[in-house]
């Protein structure tokens, strides 16, 4: 069957026919469209296959790990920096291994669109030890989510699967195939195998350590990892990915005289690096991402420039690539291109008409002139376009949770009066623990967790925090009289810098939820939204 | 043969309506066809842009190289010129007139038209005036798709099964006053050949 498909969906469809019992994900971009299709499909529902989401990646990273240890198929996805928060069990089920086939499908962001790093996901692969997945295309992304499940099975190992945002996010024809049987339940053969003791750690870390030689050996001969010989000694080309199809764009209408080694599945197969080592003068390497085969292979001087690529100044050191800067690269002429005229002027995202957030900024930046500048801590999110003209209220911004802890720190530290500002999806990711922490040692701090009942800003899917944030909030020891709602509204506003200003005041920690739903969530939602909230609040 | 084209707008405005539509015609004319667009942050209000490819022969890249654009298709006059540097020399720049206005530094509107009209293929409409002319604001897109049809190497009749597909969830109704939109769309482009 053919299907137009963006890269994400075929590789949802994928993990459907591979046999998926769960996936498990918090949403992100650019990996949320995923666990979305999952959630969609009928076929998902009619076989059970788990897809509600989590309430952050270490949590859904450690439940997939529980159903492949029940023997399942499981796939876990996130976006990049997800796998950072996610990073303790990937590290550790790598020296577990896994039961049913398990999968971890991470979205990279090259060029920032939106993310606040570009890190690529590689090297955390190659910390664990585990294989890595890169598909060029929408076909190879159905296809090799497909060949991911039956790595993992064959070695008993999770494997990665990177994405990046532009083959996730673009569009083309994929033909699926017959879907591949789940799995029955049944436990793992070895009553031992999921004991991280050291004693037991000791002996499969050695496990692991000896299975490098199989995944070696896997990629020097997996059907993604293509050598395509030519005559031109001169160079020779690695094209890691979706770098692939940059390079071939460029030799649309003539035949490639270079060798070129396309690499979707790692560890680095020697075999073939070697052969373009022996036979080539110089190699240059397209990756989306760091320099990571690079790196690797140009060793630590590199002073003959035998490897070129990212490191060396030939290619673009940051952002995604594109053809253009392949083409420069590889010697072709590229006429320069017409400039954007000067009359064009930026239009970065906003907050859209009418949200809560707005109103919510404007109470606090009429009490900025009395409180003091600098010490507005936000986070990630919707709120975070607070950081942005007009508002100019948020000071810092650095990942999910950081708004509570590091208010905790700067007021250890001597700050006054600041304020913590975190979305209700982003508090239960990772702010529940930060608050404990201020509510431990009594830090004088106001935290407020705008809660507009949505994980907002990849597209207001359902927020594991709903009518959850109060009690949260009292059971971790907020005292009674420092819990206050306020709604975010222009005709509150006086009454809301009031309840900020009193909370400031108090010498301890207080928690204020402004609350009003997301604009974007369909009113019938909101109306079931709004009769929850008022249910869980009676 | 390849056909570039670039959907711009801001986010919100609906030019992956345009983009399902011209996907959904090349698939009925048995094309390669690939799509890159924007998710995330940017669906904010803030500039959005698709990269459509159509091709009879398999299409490498998902994104578009400089210069190689034959249609930069904008639903708004300033984003129309934000991805210039796609369009080919004798590309054709197509746009809706009417400007969405969310930030405070927009352009003047009348310097906005002349740079615009000054490109050597160009055709500048009003295309949500238009459409609601016709009864159906939203469909000032299906406006703008009718003027550039003849520039997508599709044929009308699979273009028309598709706005016919998509839309007919919505009723008969909604599926009519986009095929009117889209003759308006094709008079105005005979309108501006002549």
């Amino acid at each position: 069957m053919k299907k137009l498909l963006l890269g994400n969906e075929a590789l949802a469809q994928g993990a459907i026919d591979s046999g998926l019992s769960g996936v498990y994900a918090y949403p992100g971009t650019p990996s949320t469209e995923i666990t979305e299709y999952i959630q969609k499909s009928k076929i998902a529902k009619e076989l059970g296959i788990h897809s509600q989401w989590s309430v952050n990646e270490k949590t859904a990273m450690e439940a997939a790990l529980g159903m492949s240890y029940a023997g399942k198929k499981s796939m876990v996805v996130m976006k990049h920096v997800g796998l950072n928060v996610a990073s303790d069990v990937f590290m550790n089920m790598s020296v577990s291994g896994i039961n049913g086939g398990l999968v971890v499908v991470v979205a990279d962001d090259p060029s920032m669109h939106s993310s606040q790093n570009e890190q690529d996901s590689r090297f955390y692969g190659k910390f664990a030890m585990v294989p890595i997945l890169e598909p060029t295309n929408q076909q190879e992304a159905y296809d090799i989510t497909r060949y991911a499940f039956s790595l993992s099975e064959r070695f008993k190992l999770p494997v990665l699967l990177r994405l990046v945002t532009r083959l996730s996010h673009s569009r083309s024809v994929v033909e699926t195939f017959e879907r591949i049987a789940q799995n029955k339940l049944s436990f793992p053969e070895s009553p031992t195998q999921f004991q991280l003791i050291p004693m037991r750690a000791r002996g499969l870390y050695q496990d692991l350590l000896d299975n490098q030689k199989n995944i070696q050996e896997s990629a020097t001969n997996s059907p993604f990892n293509k050598l395509i010989e030519g005559t031109d000694i001169k160079l020779g080309i690695i094209a890691a990915g979706i770098a692939y199809n940059y390079v071939m764009e460029n030799y649309q209408d003539t035949t490639c005289p270079h060798t070129i080694f396309k690499v979707s599945e790692y560890p680095l197969p020697k075999k073939q690096i070697k052969h373009l080592l022996d036979t080539c003068e110089q190699i240059i390497v397209f990756e989306d991402g760091y320099p990571f085969i690079e790196e690797m292979i140009g060793g630590f001087f590199n002073e003959d420039q035998k490897v070129i690529g990212r490191l060396t100044g030939h290619v673009n050191r940051t952002g995604e690539l594109n053809p253009d800067i392949v083409g420069k690269a590889l010697g072709f002429d590229i006429p320069k291109a017409q400039e954007i005229p000067a009359i064009v002027s930026g239009r970065p995202p906003e907050l859209c008409t009418g949200c809560g957030h707005i109103d919510l900024f404007e109470s606090i930046n009429t009490l900025i002139p009395s409180i003091g500048k600098r010490r507005v801590f936000g986070d990630i999110g919707c709120s975070a376009l607070g950081v942005l003209p007009p508002f100019n209220t948020i000071d810092t911004l650095i990942e999910m949770g950081a708004s509570v802890t590091m208010a905790k720190g700067a007021t250890d530290a001597g700050v006054e009066n600041a304020i913590a500002i975190i979305g209700d999806s982003t508090f239960t990711h990772s702010g529940m623990t930060g608050l404990l922490d201020a509510i431990y040692e009594k830090t004088p701090l106001t935290v407020i967790i705008s809660d507009n009942s949505a994980i907002a800003m990849t597209g207001a899917q359902d927020s594991t925090a709903l009518g959850k944030i109060k009690q949260i909030c009292l059971g971790l020891g907020i005292e009674e009289a420092h819990l206050k709602v306020i709604i975010p509204l222009q005709k509150n506003h006086e009454s809301n810098v009031e309840t900020i200003q009193n909370e400031l005041d108090y010498e301890g920690v207080s928690v204020i939820i402004s609350q009003r739903p997301c604009v974007q969530i369909p009113s019938e939602k909101k109306a079931q939204i709004r009769a929850f909230l008022k249910n869980c609040q009676n | 043969m390849t056909t570039n084209i670039i959907l711009a707008g801001v986010g919100g405005q609906g030019i992956l309506t345009i983009a399902a539509i011209i996907d959904t015609a090349a698939l009925k004319n048995n094309l390669f066809v690939k799509q890159a667009e924007v998710h995330g942050m940017s669906q904010r209000g803030g500039a959005v842009q698709s990269h459509v490819r159509i091709s009879d022969k398999e299409i490498f890249s998902d994104l578009i190289p400089e210069g190689k654009a034959d249609l930069i298709l904008s639903v708004e006059p300033m984003e129309s010129l934000r991805y210039l540097p796609f369009l080919k020399k004798d590309g054709w720049l197509i746009t809706d007139s009417s400007p969405f206005i969310n930030i405070t530094d927009y352009p003047e509107k009348e310097a906005l038209y002349k740079k615009i009209n000054a490109i050597p293929n160009t055709i500048l409409a009003n295309a949500t005036d238009i459409a609601k002319e016709l009864g159906n604001s939203k469909a000032a897109n299906i406006v703008l798709l009718g003027i550039a049809s003849n520039l997508l190497s599709l044929s009308e009749e699979s273009i028309l099964d598709a706005i016919t597909s998509l839309f007919n969830r919505k009723g008969q109704r909604v599926v009519d006053k986009n095929i009117e939109a889209f003759f308006k769309g094709k008079e105005i482009a005979t309108e501006a050949a002549t």
